[in-house]
Order: structure tokens, then C-alpha cells, then sequence
């Protein structure tokens, strides 16, 4: 019998197995087993998370090899790795060392500011950043196998997460009223192909998982994200920049799960310690937000 | 008939659409009160150490071996599958070993040795199933009491039954394939309700002459 790898249901359904869990940044193979023994269901692998990025300030890149690989040889889980925008190079890298899915991100410096990855050329599957409807089926067309919604990485603040989220499930929930003949319009609208758009009319949600990233802190950040549609939560700076990680990242996971019992979500949140620091939206100018990038 | 799906984490909704599809209503399992008056109980795909530690955490693995052993059927796919088993390659501590195997996790190498393919599973007829393997494990020994349902061309044990346990290491719920919650939806009804006519029934007009 012929045996296929690399296929489209393979690519979007390992994202279909991560959904209702947690993703989580880590940066060193010690975060990664303390992520992967609170429950995460994937970890992402980079060398600064994003409140450090924003901190340091200068280009931030897809990180050493050899740092992934370690990350790689320490969990049994899916490993993620983050590329920059357009940088087709660098995914080429990523997929050499066997990394289980790319993350294109905002989060990195863009090294292209006019066109994506081909994401269709690789073996290994995609996960794209959004801020509307539009970017997310762009990102699909260029073969993004799973979404995630921007948020503004390395806050603490889940402002610009809702925003996105609710901005992506509103647009869908329009698509989905209108009539067969007004889909066409909508289109060129959202500036992304008609028959992804006509995919997602017909069936009311992305023809990918899609979840929430950047801002998440606590397990009622990760509950409201799940309550407002999200398939499941990135958390990056949120649990490493928390006074005791392994707790947080427990009840994090935790919330995922049970994100619409209340009960269950006040038992998780008790005795936390104190979150990450956190940034109002205001506080960061224009020019340094990372939800920006991308298009 | 209602089939429970546990839904802690991973692909759940598939096989509640699965189930809706053959006209079976699904209900999603995530605290032990929600085992209470389902037919039967799906293990979906997910990540395996995530969902035995969230297992563990809500008290859900003596409900379930309840379930079980009251003959429920229980049918797990990939993650589901790992859960099931007596023994897990890397000394993992098993959490509901019901099915008499040795499994060894991500078997197939990372995401990018995922396939799909053809298999012949013959207790569901002759049409082959479409099996998608996602970071697949596999099943390396198989107990006396083990059913293998199918293989790879290379021999190696793909899907299982033990009694009312059924588990494949692939994913029918992502292939538009009924035919295993099929037979599992049957094997719930015929637990439900055994319809074997059982026990002789009085005529009913001469209730009151009881046997002696």
C-alpha cells in the first residue's frame, strides 16, 4: 500500500491534537521539562521569550540549533521552533532538525517585509500569526496549517489577544449570514482567496485550528481566550516570568481544560504567586509593537 | 443511547462529529459526574503525558475502569490507544491498563515521518480503511486475550480489540471513516440494552400465575 508523509491532514491534524491544551515558551531544555511535566501539550523553542525580546531590544533571530536540539532530545513532546517572517532560510534550518511544526512570528524581527514563507514548499507544517480574518486565510493560502490570533507578545496584558480573537470569530460569523453572491465582495474585502472564503461561509470556522497567543498570564486569561472560541492557548513570557512557573503553568493547563467551569477555574487560580509583571498596551509605542508585522 | 467522549484535551469535537454523523449523540467527558449514563467512552488523539496526568488529576481513572469492567466499550485512538495499555516502552507508569499490550510512543520517528495509508482492517468488511498516523505509537506485543484487527505491510499491529476494548494507533475521526465508531456504537447498544430476549416473559394477560 502507498504510504504518504508530509500530507495536508497530517500537517493540520497534528495541530487537531494539540487542541484544548497549552503551548508553552521555553528556552532552555529545564523549561521544557517543567513545562512538559505540568501538562503542555507542545513547547516552543526560543532563546529569549518574547518580555525579554522586547526588553533587549535589537534583531532577534530563529534560534541556535543546538539549543533546539537539546530541547528536542529532553520531551517526548511536539516541538515547536520560530522562524522570521519571510526568512525561508531559516524554516529550511528548522525542518533540517526535524522540528514538529514552524512557528512564522512577529515575535522574531521580519526579515521580508513584502511576501511570507512559502509554507506549501516544506515537509514540515506551519503556525501563522493574525490580527483579522483576512490575514489568517492569506496565511492559509500560502499553506499555514494552523493559526494562532497575534495578541501583543511579551505583555502580560490579554487586551490585544481578545481584540483579535473576537475580530477573527466576528468575521467569520458575517461570512457565514451572507448570501452565495455577496462572498465574492467579501473577498476581495479581506484580501484573501474566494474559495477559502466561501470554505469558511459554509462551514461558520477556519478550515484550520486556530489558537490564542500573546498576553496570556493567568488560567482566567487561558479560560477567557477558550470561552471566546479559541482551540487552545499559547503562553510565553506568562509562565516563566511568574514567580513559581511550574504552579502556574499546572493551572494553566488546568483552565484550558475546564475553561467553562467557574468553580474549577477559582480552585486553579488559588495561591498562585505573583504573575508576570505585565504592560499596558499605551506604555508601548507604536513602532515597537510586534502585532504590527506581518500582513 | 448516549457515547461519552473524554474531553480533556486533543481532537474531541472530531469524534463528537464522528459519533453525530452515524446518528449517535456524543457527550463530552471531562469530571468524573459526566461518565454517569454513557454507553460507552471514546479515548481521543492528543498528547498522551497531557492527558494521563489531567487523568489523574480529576479522579477520572476509576470511573472509567468501572465503566470498563461494567462492559462498556471503550475505544481509544493514538494518545487513546497509549492510555489503554498495560505496558508503555520508557517505563511510564500505565493509568487505565485495559488492554493486555506493550505500546511504544511516537514509534514513526517526529511530525515529519506522519503518513497516510491504506490499511486492511477485515472485521470491517472488505473496502480498506484510510489511516492517517500523526506522531503514531505502535503496538509491539500483544497478550493472549488480544485481538490484532490490522497491521502495516512491514507486520506491525496498527489496531486491537480485548473483549469491549478497541483502540487503533491512527485516527478514523480525521479520515471521514465511521465503520470503527460503527461498531463501537453497537457494542454500546448491545451494553445498554442486551435485547437477547432475555429471561422468559409471562403472557400478559396471565401475570399473576408466577412459576413456581
Amino acid at each position: 500500500m502507498t504510504v504518504e508523509t508530509s500530507t495536508w491532514a497530517t500537517k493540520k491534524g497534528l495541530a487537531q491534537m494539540l487542541k484544548g491544551g497549552v503551548i508553552m515558551d521555553v528556552v532552555t531544555p529545564e523549561h521544557a521539562k517543567i513545562a512538559e511535566e505540568a501538562g503542555a501539550v507542545a513547547v516552543m523553542a526560543l532563546e529569549r521569550v518574547p518580555a525579554d525580546i522586547r526588553a533587549a531590544g535589537g534583531v532577534a533571530r530563529m534560534s541556535d540549533p543546538a539549543m533546539i536540539e537539546e530541547i528536542m532530545a529532553a520531551v517526548s513532546i511536539p516541538v515547536m521552533a520560530k522562524a522570521r517572517i519571510g526568512h525561508f532560510v531559516e524554516a529550511q534550518v528548522l525542518e533540517a532538525l526535524g522540528v514538529d511544526y514552524i512557528d512564522e512570528s512577529e515575535v522574531l524581527t521580519p526579515a521580508d517585509e513584502e511576501n511570507h514563507i512559502d509554507k506549501h514548499a516544506f515537509k514540515v507544517p506551519f503556525v501563522c500569526g493574525c490580527r483579522d480574518l483576512g490575514e489568517a486565510l492569506r496565511r492559509i493560502s500560502e499553506g499555514a496549517a494552523m493559526i494562532r490570533t497575534k495578541g501583543e507578545a511579551g505583555t502580560g496584558n490579554i487586551v490585544e489577544a481578545v481584540r483579535h480573537i473576537r475580530t477573527v470569530n466576528r468575521e467569520i460569523r458575517r461570512l457565514a449570514s451572507m448570501r452565495e453572491d455577496e462572498l465574492f465582495v467579501a473577498a476581495k474585502e479581506l484580501r484573501a482567496p474566494v474559495e477559502l472564503v466561501q470554505e469558511v461561509a459554509a462551514a461558520g470556522q477556519l478550515p484550520v485550528v486556530n489558537f490564542v497567543a500573546g498576553g496570556i498570564a493567568t488560567p482566567a486569561d487561558a479560560a477567557l481566550a477558550m470561552q471566546l472560541g479559541a482551540d487552545g492557548v499559547f503562553v510565553g513570557s506568562g509562565i516563566f516570568k511568574s514567580e513559581d512557573p511550574a504552579r502556574t503553568a499546572n493551572a494553566i493547563v488546568q483552565a484550558t481544560t475546564h475553561y467553562d467551569n467557574p468553580k474549577i477555574l477559582a480552585e486553579v487560580s488559588k495561591g498562585l504567586g505573583a504573575p508576570m509583571r505585565g504592560i499596558a498596551l499605551e506604555a508601548i509605542p507604536e513602532g515597537e509593537r510586534l502585532a504590527v508585522r506581518g500582513w | 443511547m448516549r457515547i461519552g467522549v473524554l474531553a480533556l484535551q486533543g481532537a474531541f469535537r472530531e469524534h463528537v462529529a464522528t459519533l453525530a454523523a452515524i446518528g449517535v449523540e456524543g457527550v463530552e467527558v471531562r469530571l468524573p459526574g459526566d461518565i454517569d449514563g454513557i454507553a460507552g467512552l471514546v479515548l481521543p488523539g492528543g498528547e498522551s503525558t497531557t492527558m494521563r496526568r489531567l487523568i489523574r488529576r480529576w479522579g477520572l481513572a476509576a470511573p472509567i475502569l468501572d465503566l470498563a469492567r461494567a462492559g462498556a466499550p471503550i475505544f481509544g485512538t493514538c494518545a487513546g490507544m497509549i492510555v489503554l495499555s498495560r505496558t508503555i516502552t520508557g517505563d511510564e507508569e500505565p493509568i487505565l491498563p485495559l488492554l493486555d499490550v506493550v505500546v511504544e510512543r511516537n514509534a514513526f520517528g517526529r511530525q515529519l515521518d506522519s503518513f497516510e495509508t491504506d490499511l486492511a482492517v477485515p472485521i470491517l468488511g472488505e473496502r480498506p480503511v484510510h489511516a492517517i498516523f500523526i506522531r503514531a505509537p505502535i503496538v509491539e506485543e500483544v497478550g493472549p486475550e488480544v485481538d490484532v484487527l490490522a497491521r502495516l505491510d512491514d507486520g506491525r499491529i496498527v489496531a486491537v480489540r480485548q473483549g469491549n476494548v478497541v483502540a487503533t494507533a491512527f485516527h478514523p475521526e480525521l479520515a471521514g471513516e465511521t465503520r470503527f465508531h460503527r461498531l463501537v456504537a453497537t457494542m454500546a447498544a448491545e451494553h445498554a440494552d442486551p435485547g437477547e430476549g432475555a429471561g422468559r416473559r409471562p403472557h400478559p394477560l396471565r401475570r399473576s400465575r408466577v412459576e413456581p
